[in-house]
């Protein structure tokens, strides 16, 4: 007994100063291996007494439990300190740049455009749309200004041929006179899109955006036009309080006729729309002119309502502190960059308007 | 239009201060653009100081002055003056002053080889006195502090600017201005004086309209004024003038000029004695012509309305006159014109002739056809006045009678369109201030429309005038009626947000260029479609609209690469134009990428962007917007601006005609011709309105959810096929072979060269194979192995590899 007690005591030992795990599954055989040194001590008890088994076989087992212990202390022991040394080695300068961000950006007018889409669409406008290129009926006639009207002169007209017959569409509002021609009242929608004039200088670009407004029903009035137009401000410029002006103006397509005009004092030379004495105008609106409701068949003394007209880019400069009209259009790296929206930037009701 | 408040206060007595009439304007929409004095070209002489006075280096009697002239930095001025020395305060006029005494405009000039900005000033050259011996001393005590401000005061009175909409002619004058003001609160409109002219004699100038096809002029009111003494205008006739932001020119012409603007009115002098006997208004036949006022020598086209004499045409009626029948200093005796001239004959006239007057901007838009008379006598009492002369009695031609217009007007109609109320009385009272003539008959109002207001024709107008005049503010916002009557977007809208969104996320900047490009850039990309030219371009390069949306990223690509940036994505969704007729446009997504990936990548390899680069974005975003990855077939069928060996298309149906995508190089012809110097340029485009629509929402188009647990098995082959031979192809063969089984088949290598035989390629495809029911034995995978080599070779040519 005493001679196990003493190999037992060797191999605590032993292994209490190997590091190998090799040598510690060689020890691992060498003692409970088919000719173990354990194993052959078990063997070894079927040939003694009954009461010395019982004994022996009681210690035998202490020693084994003990040495089986050790040994899978020891093996944990070793394979953490070889997986920490592993990790260790593995280690990496986590600073260093990730793969190449490749970010890419929704423009200004893009995002304005979805922007003005959301907010109508909560209160039940849908989205209408019309060429760019249009026939003078629809871009004049049908809308009250005849050929001899001085109004004309207000739109600086390009043509693609020499009877101006057709045009590039200097406003938005030729989609109402196609959608009334092809649909029956009511009529709710926004039309936004490209706009033409040919005038170019720091302020007016030869192409612009516009979107326009249409709601004809039974008892639409100018009281649902203010409200509508209130609505849609105060939700765009994301702003509690806004101070709006009604303003008699002329269109030919509308009457009674307003301009609108907002708000806006010059803070750290930042432009603060809502509060201040200075005024800044908007955009055009009034009740459909019933001479255009005639033309697209609709009868006025049965439907009224009212058509806005709102510039999209100078919306859009207000409200992010874009100065320069004309860098909207001359795909500049740096500037679409730093005025472009994250396309997961999607303008919604629940989400918000914007970040 | 411009006036100052005096002159308003002419037509109306009113205790509104200044403000309060700029905002009372304002809000009956007569938009003030500016309430300011008027410049004056005194308005640049400014105080300045000699900083230091030194010695021209190559002139001894001139010196080289550094002048404060009250900005950050000093000016250089050479000046002659002995006086000019160190801290002397004294006036400067900057370039382009233009200096009184001889008014010479100064430019930046060079003298004796050092170039001076600007002039000090002598008292004689800016007429304060003769003195002309040296520069002005300023005083010390006096002007210090105001370097840099005017030194002459502006004593002008501050003039209201007023942008008249087209429909308000009668506010082209200041008592039609007057009259509003007065309607809306702000005073009480004067009374016009009784004239007490005394006339005499007869118009003795024989006038005949004639009568024509096409006659522009219905009235033309007459009368002579005989020994008059033409001269310069008096002080405050001049001032009126230049309030008006015009010259004065002389006495009579200044007055014709004063009427138009207090009455809007315009009217004509002409030389009594250079009129050949008569005054025939008549049409003008083509090739007629005449010098005008301004000096142009016009040719006329046939039905222009014309004044003549019995020599050829005087001046066209309403628009201008001409020299040779023209008032000058030596007029003895004056024919003056108050006629009625068509809007339309004007209109067209000045548009062909491309002529703008301030007489041709009022007729157009509608004269007061029964101002005729108070035109001239007011002009005649003027002229006698200042000008001295005896007036005949008046000549007034008539072709047409005028008819005043009368329009029943249902006060409910007001309500219905405002959404307020304003009681009878308010409401009457305000038109009747306006100067409609009101009666009533039960309910309804019968208005006989003023003359003066051509723009009113119907009740909706009426609508108009009493809710400006009563004010907006009085119109309720209404909560928005949220009724929906159809979805915001449809199928096509949205695949517009989406597509759009979906290829800015693959690093593409989004950018919105114009709708038209320059016709030689636009010519490679054009294909089979037709140009189409815009007539009046602004500029030579932005000649056509676009037919693809290319010619314009590729310039501005071009303008980003001179920029300095390399790796650049750059997307525009938006219309390419196929035909002239409104409609024929596509919306299309043309992207454009160029330089490298993984440039200056410390772990990856960098290489070029490469055709495959892009058909990833493109399938990428396909797929994102809802299109199925199944459904589409990719072709070489491509345009020709792609480099016919690396670019390909995307197509929903076999034989179909149109792609819904290409991508792909760039023809490296067209990069050559556009000098575009960049690594690598890759390119594709989508065009929405060639993707079918799909029929179903998702709600109704997801399928069964199924899957299989059955053990799966990939097995890997490897064909030579001939090298044209499409991928597509083999993968679309190794799918037949059993729809079922056969859940994927992956290209993962191809190859060619090293013992593979010229003209031949080697493609290596991993097929997984997997059953619904049951997991596949070695005996089924075999047989599908089989299968699949059996099938391929003999359908394609191909034989495995082994």
């Amino acid at each position: 007994m005493s001679n196990i007690k003493k190999i037992k005591d060797d191999y605590i030992d032993k292994l209490n100063t190997e590091n190998n795990i090799e040598k510690v599954n060689n020890i691992k055989s060498e003692l409970f291996g088919k000719n173990g040194i354990i194993s052959n001590e078990f063997k070894k008890l079927g040939s003694i007494s009954v009461e010395e088994r019982k004994k022996l076989a009681s210690d035998l087992n202490n020693i084994k439990d003990e040495l089986q212990n050790k040994i899978s202390i020891k093996i944990q022991e070793i394979e953490t300190k070889e997986i920490n040394l592993k990790l260790e080695k593995e280690k990496i300068d986590v600073t260093l740049p990730e793969r190449n961000i490749e970010i890419g950006k929704i423009h200004p007018v893009s995002q304005v455009i979805d922007e003005i889409s959301s907010i109508f669409s909560e209160i039940g406008f849908s989205v209408e749309e019309g060429p760019d290129v249009e026939n003078e009926y629809n871009n004049f006639t049908a809308l009250n200004t005849p050929d001899n009207h001085p109004a004309r002169d207000m739109h600086d007209t390009f043509y693609l041929d020499n009877n101006k017959e057709l045009l590039l569409r200097t406003h938005t509002s030729p989609v109402q006179v196609r959608t009334m021609l092809k649909g029956k009242p009511p009529f709710k929608i926004i039309a936004p899109g490209r706009t033409y004039r040919s005038d170019s200088d720091q302020t007016h670009a030869p192409m612009f955006h516009q979107v326009e407004g249409l709601h004809i029903d039974k008892n639409i009035n100018m009281g649902h036009l203010k409200g509508c137009l209130n609505y849609f401000i105060k939700e765009f410029f994301e702003v509690d309080k806004i101070k709006m002006r009604f303003r008699p103006s002329h269109f030919p397509f509308t009457e009674p006729s307003a301009e609108v005009d907002i708000g806006y004092e010059i803070k750290n030379g930042k432009i603060v729309i809502g509060e201040g004495n200075k005024w800044l105008e908007i955009l055009g609106c009034g009740m459909v002119h019933p001479n255009v409701l005639k033309n697209v068949n609709v009868n006025p003394s049965k439907y009224q309502g009212y058509a806005f007209g709102i510039g999209i880019d100078r919306l859009g400069m207000l409200k992010y502190g874009i100065n320069d009209l004309r860098a909207f259009f001359e795909t500049d790296y740096r500037w679409l960059s730093h005025f472009g929206f994250d396309p997961l930037d999607v303008p919604s009701n629940y989400r918000g308007l914007s970040r | 239009m411009k006036f100052t408040v005096d002159w308003l206060k002419n037509h109306l007595d009113t205790k509104f201060n200044n403000n309060q009439i700029i905002d009372k304007l304002t809000n009956i929409g007569l938009e003030v653009e500016s309430f300011e004095s008027s410049t004056s070209e005194l308005d640049t002489f400014i105080v300045a100081k000699i900083i230091n006075a030194k010695t021209h280096p190559n002139a001894d009697r001139l010196k080289l002055c550094d002048v404060d002239i009250g900005s950050d930095k000093t000016i250089e001025v050479v000046c002659g003056a002995p006086n000019a020395k160190n801290g002397l305060l004294t006036v400067y006029a900057p370039p382009g002053s233009i200096i009184p005494k001889n008014q010479m405009k100064l430019s930046v000039s060079k003298i004796r080889g050092v170039t001076s900005y600007g002039m000090l000033c002598s008292e004689s050259e800016l007429l304060l006195s003769n003195e002309s011996d040296g520069i002005i001393e300023l005083k010390n005590n006096k002007y210090a502090n105001k370097i840099g401000e005017k030194y002459f005061k502006n004593t002008s009175e501050k003039v209201i600017d007023l942008s008249i909409t087209p429909n308000r002619p009668d506010c082209l004058g200041v008592r039609g201005i007057a009259r509003d003001l007065f309607a809306a609160g702000a005073g009480k409109l004067k009374i016009n004086k009784k004239s007490n002219l005394k006339f005499k004699g007869n118009q003795n100038i024989n006038v005949t309209i004639k009568k024509e096809k096409v006659q522009g002029c219905t009235t033309f009111g007459s009368c002579l004024i005989k020994g008059v003494t033409n001269k310069e205008s008096p002080k405050w006739l001049k001032d009126k003038i230049l309030s008006l932001g015009q010259k004065p020119i002389s006495a009579i012409v200044d007055i014709t000029n004063y009427v138009m603007f207090d009455l809007n009115r315009p009217l004509h002098a002409y030389d009594a004695d250079k009129i050949d006997n008569e005054i025939i208004v008549r049409s003008s036949s083509k090739g007629e012509s005449f010098e005008a006022l301004d000096n142009k020598k016009y040719i006329l086209e046939n039905d222009m309305c014309v004044i003549s004499d019995r020599s050829g045409v005087l001046g066209l009626g309403g628009i201008i006159g001409g020299t040779r029948s023209g008032t000058e200093y030596s007029t003895k005796n004056i024919l003056l014109e108050s006629a009625y001239f068509l809007p339309r004959s004007i209109r067209k006239t000045s548009k062909e002739l491309n002529i703008d007057t301030d007489a041709k901007f009022r007729f157009e838009r509608g004269i007061d056809p029964l101002s005729i008379e108070e035109g001239l006598i007011k002009a005649s009492e003027l002229i006698k006045q200042i000008c001295g002369g005896e007036i005949s009695n008046l000549d007034v031609k008539k072709i047409e009678n005028y008819k005043k217009t009368i329009i029943n007007f249902d006060p409910f109609l007001f309500e219905k369109t405002t959404g307020f109320n304003v009681e009878n009385i308010e409401l009457i009272k305000i038109l009747k201030k306006l100067g409609f003539n009101v009666s009533k008959n039960k309910k309804i109002l019968k208005l006989a429309i003023p003359s003066w207001r051509p723009d009113i024709t119907q009740p909706i107008d009426i609508v108009e005038e009493i809710v400006r005049i009563k004010g907006y503010e009085h119109i309720n916002t209404s909560e928005p009626i949220k009724t929906r009557l159809k979805p915001t977007l449809n199928y096509y809208q949205k695949l517009f947000h989406f597509l759009q969104r979906s290829v800015a996320s693959k690093g593409y900047l989004e950018t919105v260029t114009w709708s038209f490009t320059d016709s030689k850039i636009n010519q490679l990309f054009k294909e089979n479609d037709e140009e189409i030219l815009i007539v009046n371009p602004i500029s030579s390069d932005l000649n056509v609209l676009r037919n693809s949306i290319f010619p314009n990223l590729l310039f501005y690509l071009k303008k980003n690469l001179d920029r300095g940036f390399k790796d650049i994505s750059l997307f525009e969704i938006g219309p390419a134009f196929k035909g002239k007729n409104p409609g024929d446009q596509l919306t299309v997504i043309g992207a454009v990428r160029s330089g490298k990936v993984s440039r200056l990548s410390w772990n990856d390899k960098e290489r070029i962007v490469d055709t495959f680069d892009v058909k990833k974005d493109v399938i990428q975003s396909l797929c994102e917007a809802g299109i199925n990855k199944n459904d589409i077939i990719i072709d070489d069928r491509t345009p020709s601006y792609y480099h016919p060996g690396k670019s390909g298309g995307v197509y929903q149906n076999k034989n179909e005609k149109n792609a819904i995508a290409y991508f792909g190089e760039i023809h490296p012809n067209i990069i050559k011709k556009l000098d575009i110097k960049t690594e690598g340029l890759v390119i594709f485009e989508i065009c929405l309105d060639y993707i079918r629509a799909s029929k179903q929402k998702i709600k109704d188009s997801k399928s069964e959810y199924k899957f299989s647990d059955f053990q799966k098995s990939e097995r890997d082959f490897a064909f030579i096929l001939n090298k044209n031979f499409k991928s597509q192809e083999l993968v679309n063969i190794i799918k037949s072979v059993d729809n079922k089984l056969i859940k994927s088949v992956r290209v993962f290598d191809v190859f060619e060269g090293e013992n593979i035989p010229e003209g031949k390629k080697s493609i290596a495809v991993n097929v997984t194979i997997q059953s619904e029911e049951k997991t596949l034995n070695e005996n089924d995978l075999d047989n599908i192995n089989k299968l699949i080599i059996s099938s391929v070779e003999s359908r394609s040519g191909a034989k495995i590899r082994s």
